[in-house]
Parts: C-alpha cells; structure tokens; sequence
C-alpha cells in the first residue's frame, strides 16, 4: 500500500492526502492506496496546485522499506531527531498545524 | 562595520517588495512551484524536509548586537526558538513559513541584512578570517576588501547565472583561518619586497563530491586591480564551466580539466584587456571603504587577569585568542554544549550574546567557520564578568578547538538532500569523548561530520571526518583522517569501510587514545598522524569489527 505525501505551499510542513481529497498534517490520516489508486490519485494532486508542493508516494506497511528511505520519512513524521534546544510550545506546535 | 548607503538601503527594500509579490503570486497560483523555486531560492529559501529553510547572508561573518537581537526576535516570532549557524558564518532559520518571509525580511532590513544571493548559481556571502582586524598575526584587516567584493557582486548581472555557486574568501593574517585552499577563489593579503599589500590568489578549491584544493594563479595582485582580476576569472569560467552536468560545473572542475597553466593564461589574457577599465579600484574608493573598518586603540590597558575561579582560568586558556593590542583579548563563544547541536544558539541566548556584545565586546560579534561566535575585542578587565554572564546562560563551554568543539552539517534532520544523520553523531561523539576526558586530553583537533557528500560541514578538511551515506537503506559512516583547512590545507583520505553510527562514537575515542600513545612531546594530533601515517590508526578503528 502507498500513502501520498507533500510539504504544505504556504509554510512547508509536512502533509499527507487524506481519503475526503484534502490534505492533513496527521500521518495516520494519510489514505492508503493500492498501487494503480495511488498513481491517479498523485496524478490528481499533482494538477492542484495551491496547497500541496512537490506530491510523491510512500510505501505503507509491509512494503515499506526497512531503512533509510522510510528513516527519512520517520523523521518527516516525528522530527528531528537531534532534539530541539528548547522545548517546542504548544503556541508555536498550533501555528505548524 | 560597513554601514548602508542610499543605494544599499533602497536596493534591499526593492527586492523585499518583488519577493512579496512573488511569494504573493506563488500563493494565487499565478506562478508555479517549477516558476517560483529558482526565485524563492535566490532569495535564500529552500524547501527541506519539515518546513521552508531561511538562509540570511552575515557579509564576513560580522554582526552588531542590533543585528543579533533583531535575529533572536525572528527565531523567536517566526521560527521555533533557534536558529543555526553555518560554517559559511551564515545564519539559518529551519522552520519559517512562506507567508512570514517578507516579514522577516523587512525586520532584517530595518538591520541593514538579507537573505539575497545566499543559494543559486551566483557569488555566495564573501567570507574572511573571524579574527580580522584583532589577530596578532594580522598582514592587513580582509573586511574592507570583502565588503569591496561584497558590493561589486550582488546583483552582478554577468554573475547571476554562473554554471554554479561561487563562493569567496579573504585573509588577511599569516594564518589562513578562512580556508582558502577549499574555496573557489581564495584571496591572501601578502607585502611584496617593498612592504606594499596585495593579494596572492588561489583559484579552483572545493569539497563536495570532488574536493579539489586550490591551485595559486597569481603571486601578487595589485588591490586596485582586485576587481578586474575577479571579473577575469569569473569571465573565463562562465564561458568555459561546464552546465550539462551539475556535479562538473564548479571552477575546480575546470582548472583541472584546462590545465592550471592553460586557465591561468586565459585569465591573464583576459586581465590584460580590462584591467585599466572602470574596474579598477580608485584610491578614494578603497580608502573611503577601509574607514567603516579599524582596530580599536586602548589608553590604559589591563593586564590579564591572573586570578579567579578554576573554571574561568580553564575557559580563559581554551577560549581566549590573543589580540594585536595589549589590554584586549578575542573570545571564542562555544556553541558547542556537550551534546547540543552544534552551531545552534536559542532566542534567549542570541539575546544575552546581543546584551554581551554591546557591553563588552565594542558592539562588534563574528560568526567562524567552526560554527561558534567571536568576540574580537573584549576588554582583560571585562573578562571575568563577561565568563559569569556567558556560564550563566549556558554559552561558556571551554572547549574552542578541542575534539567536542565538533562541526555538523544539519544531515537528515533537516536536510533533504542528506543520505544520513549527521547531528546525532556529532552530540554522541562529543559524549562519548567528554565523559572519558579525551577531548581535553588530545588538545588541538578538528572533527567535522557531513550528512551527505556535499560535505557542508567541511569533513574533507578536517583533521578527523566523518561522512554519513546510505547502503542498502542503512545509515553508515566513513571517517576520514589527516584533512585540514589551514595554511597546510589537505583533503583526508578515507580509511577503510564504513562504520555503523553506533561504532562512530568509540572509534574515534580509539583514535585519540592512539594519539595519546603514540605522541612525540608536543605534537598536536595532525603532527602525529603525518608523522606516522593514517595506517598507525586503522587497527583502532576496526578493532572491534
Ligand atoms: S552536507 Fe549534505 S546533508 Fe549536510 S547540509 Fe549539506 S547537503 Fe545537507
């Protein structure tokens, strides 16, 4: 299963599609797609071009490679994984969602 | 410090408001992203992996305390806190968003800064010695003729669209503290016979995928034809450069192909033909740039202090750089805490650092390719309260120089060309080397970890490299050894297979400890290893393997 991701036009976070067509900042709102949905459905947002820049597929699950690829798509999830020098407020986490 | 002229000031604001209605027309969707990306970048803003990436250009590396506070209030109003500086004594915010960016540029502005020309195929900020103007082995100050070359290349028309970037540095002191071997042109400020100034210039230096070390093209340049030279070999490598392959399109790539001897004809000829044009550099006009720069004088000066608690002595003696005048020391600012990320400062800190610079530092701060700040001229008897206020806010590390003073690449943290993480390696060594004593114990060493080989972090030219890439889809490490950036410049050579980011840690301990060992009186790291060759340190790398 693939998930389609992209960083979000106006401030560069990280989104994911959702099944509803609309773009989140939740990784488990990503839809999961078989392969044939998910090449229409990137095709699809790639032709909008206000909200999301620069669409690509990820693998899901089971096919999701061990490594470095999915490593850095971890880190897209969760942050850097150097830790911040100051603890992130919740103001500013709000303002990134 | 260069102040802005009309020109300056109304080209700064001229470009903000055709960013604004850029980034406007980005947003409508009047432009699309493939339209708005090479202009978003020549404004210093690259999309990474989290959020749009901020680049401000700190011509020379040189800030005011006006300048630091105006950048703590963004990291603090647009960003998440912190801002992280680069070992092109830049600065970079990771997390603004698109739409704050005209804000953020008209606060910079108000400040007399920019984010113009920090990425794109153009002449990067100029860079030169942090010590400039301070060091006791100064020649002559390099900021004048960096800003000289700072206002003849932005916007340059002819230089706007080189193959690819081009970056500059000045020094002016007997040691190169810029690193112009690893730069595209590097500029020395020598005396000829006569004892008159000029420059001795290094053509082709860069690191990346392949580091090359600069080749000298010229024994002595006249200052005043400094700018007609430059213009030469720009020229000559904006026609010959190579732009159908990205990784063949630097000037190193170039001189090595014509022949250092046939490139340097080319520009010679090329010399030739516009040296006595309107290029060349008027007295008046170096004279009137060189006022905006000095070295402070003092009338009583103050010996060192000779007493005080431990620890001030033991930053005094790791952090403190002596000054051309007696009474005034330079001091490093460590940011580089055990276990932080290095080059990162939080918004309160560069507040307290912008507070320091203007009480005792003559409102005059550098930012140094190690990623920590300088305080050029501090009075001997400010040291003491000075030490109190940085220890208080955590910025008093005396570790300036030592194996924890360590240079990281963002990595893939942030960075989306990155194969590997480069921060959390650099926070492990800097653990792993402090809780065993070794950073102490080995005195002088450079160790410099990449992300990726465009090796941003400098691992080529440090004494102990690390390189982080990806094999099979796991992160792993190579370490180089014997790099360095200086005077006695050298690209290290790699040692043997890749390590796990795990076994980073404890072979470069290993590595020390063998330093230690096999150390002749007072040889400094890269003393032995030349002495002894890179194979004395294999088998302590692979130990364990
Ligand atoms: S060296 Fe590579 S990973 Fe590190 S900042 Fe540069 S491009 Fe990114």
């Amino acid at each position: 299963m693939k998930a389609i991701t992209a960083n979000r036009l106006t401030d560069g976070r990280v989104i994911y599609r959702t099944a509803q067509g609309q773009w989140s900042t939740r990784f488990q709102d990503a839809q999961p797609l078989d392969d044939y949905a998910a090449e229409t459905v990137l095709a699809q947002a790639g032709r909008e071009s206000g909200i999301a820049v620069g669409p690509y597929l990820i693998e899901l699950g089971e096919h999701a490679p061990a490594g470095q690829k999915w490593r850095r798509e971890g880190i897209r999830i969760d942050g850097p994984t150097s830790g911040t020098i100051r603890l992130i407020e919740p103001a500013n986490h709000d303002r990134a969602a | 410090m260069y102040r802005y002229d009309e020109y300056d000031a109304t080209l700064v604001r001229e470009r903000i408001g055709e960013f604004r209605d850029q980034i406007e027309r980005r947003l409508d969707g009047r432009l699309s992203e493939d339209e708005f990306k090479p202009l978003r970048l020549m404004n210093g803003v690259y999309l990474q992996l989290h959020a749009y990436m901020l680049r401000v250009a700190i011509p020379y590396g040189t800030l005011n305390s006006a300048q630091v506070r105006t950048l703590a209030r963004i990291a603090r109003h647009y960003d998440r806190g912190y801002g992280h500086f680069t070992t092109r004594t830049n600065i970079q915010f990771n997390w603004p968003a698109l739409t704050d960016v005209p804000a953020i540029l008209e606060e910079l502005a108000a400040v007399e800064m920019h984010a113009i020309q920090t990425s794109g195929n153009c002449i990067r900020n100029t860079t030169a010695d942090p010590y400039s103007g301070a060091a006791a082995d100064e020649i002559e100050d390099g900021r004048p003729w960096a800003e000289i070359i700072r206002q003849w290349s932005s916007l340059h028309p002819e230089f706007t669209f080189l193959p690819r970037k081009f970056k500059i540095a000045v020094n002016g002191a007997a040691e190169d503290r810029a690193g112009l071997r690893v730069h595209d042109i590097g500029l020395q400020i020598v005396r000829d016979a006569l004892g008159q100034t000029g420059f001795e210039v290094w053509v082709g230096g860069g690191q990346g995928r392949t580091p090359r070390l600069a080749v000298k093209t010229r024994d002595f340049l006249e200052p005043r034809d400094l700018l007609s030279y430059l213009t030469a070999v720009l020229r000559v490598y904006n026609q010959h450069g190579r732009r159908d392959n990205m990784y063949k399109a630097r000037i190193k790539i170039l001189v090595e192909a014509l022949g250092a001897e046939a490139f340097i004809a080319e520009v010679e000829e090329e010399f030739e033909a516009i040296r006595d044009s309107e290029l060349r550099l008027p007295d008046a006009e170096i004279a009137r740039i060189r006022s905006f720069f000095g070295t402070p004088s003092i009338h009583n000066p103050a010996p060192l202090p000779e007493a005080g608690e431990p620890g001030f002595r033991h930053w005094l003696k790791r952090n403190r750089r002596a000054h051309r005048v007696d009474g005034l020391s330079s001091i490093v600012i460590s940011l580089k805490p055990i276990g932080g990320t290095p080059g990162d400062a939080t918004d309160e800190q560069l507040d307290i650092i912008a507070d320091l610079t203007a009480r005792y530092g003559l409102d005059e701060i550098r930012v140094t390719p190690e990623q920590n700040l300088l305080l050029p001229h501090v009075h001997n008897e400010d040291l003491h309260p000075l030490w109190l206020a940085l220890k208080s806010a955590g910025l008093a590390t005396p570790n300036a120089g030592l194996a924890t003073d360590i240079v990281s690449c963002p990595g893939m943290d942030y960075c989306s060309l990155a194969t590997a993480r480069s921060i959390p390696i650099a926070q492990a060594i800097a653990k792993r080397l402090e809780v065993a004593g070794l950073s102490e114990a080995a005195g002088d060493v450079t160790i410099k970890v990449d992300g990726c080989i465009n090796a941003c972090g400098h691992h080529h030219v440090a004494n102990i490299g690390v390189l982080g890439l990806d094999k099979r889809g796991e992160e792993y490490y190579q370490i180089t050894l014997g790099g360095a950036f200086g005077k006695d410049a050298a690209i290290g050579g790699i040692v043997g297979k890749g390590l796990a980011g795990d076994d980073v840690p404890d072979a470069i301990a290993r590595i020390l400890e063998t330093y230690l060992q096999l150390r002749r009186g007072s040889e400094t790291f890269i003393d032995t290893l030349r002495r002894t060759g890179a194979d004395a340190f294999k088998e302590a790398i692979y130990v364990a393997q």
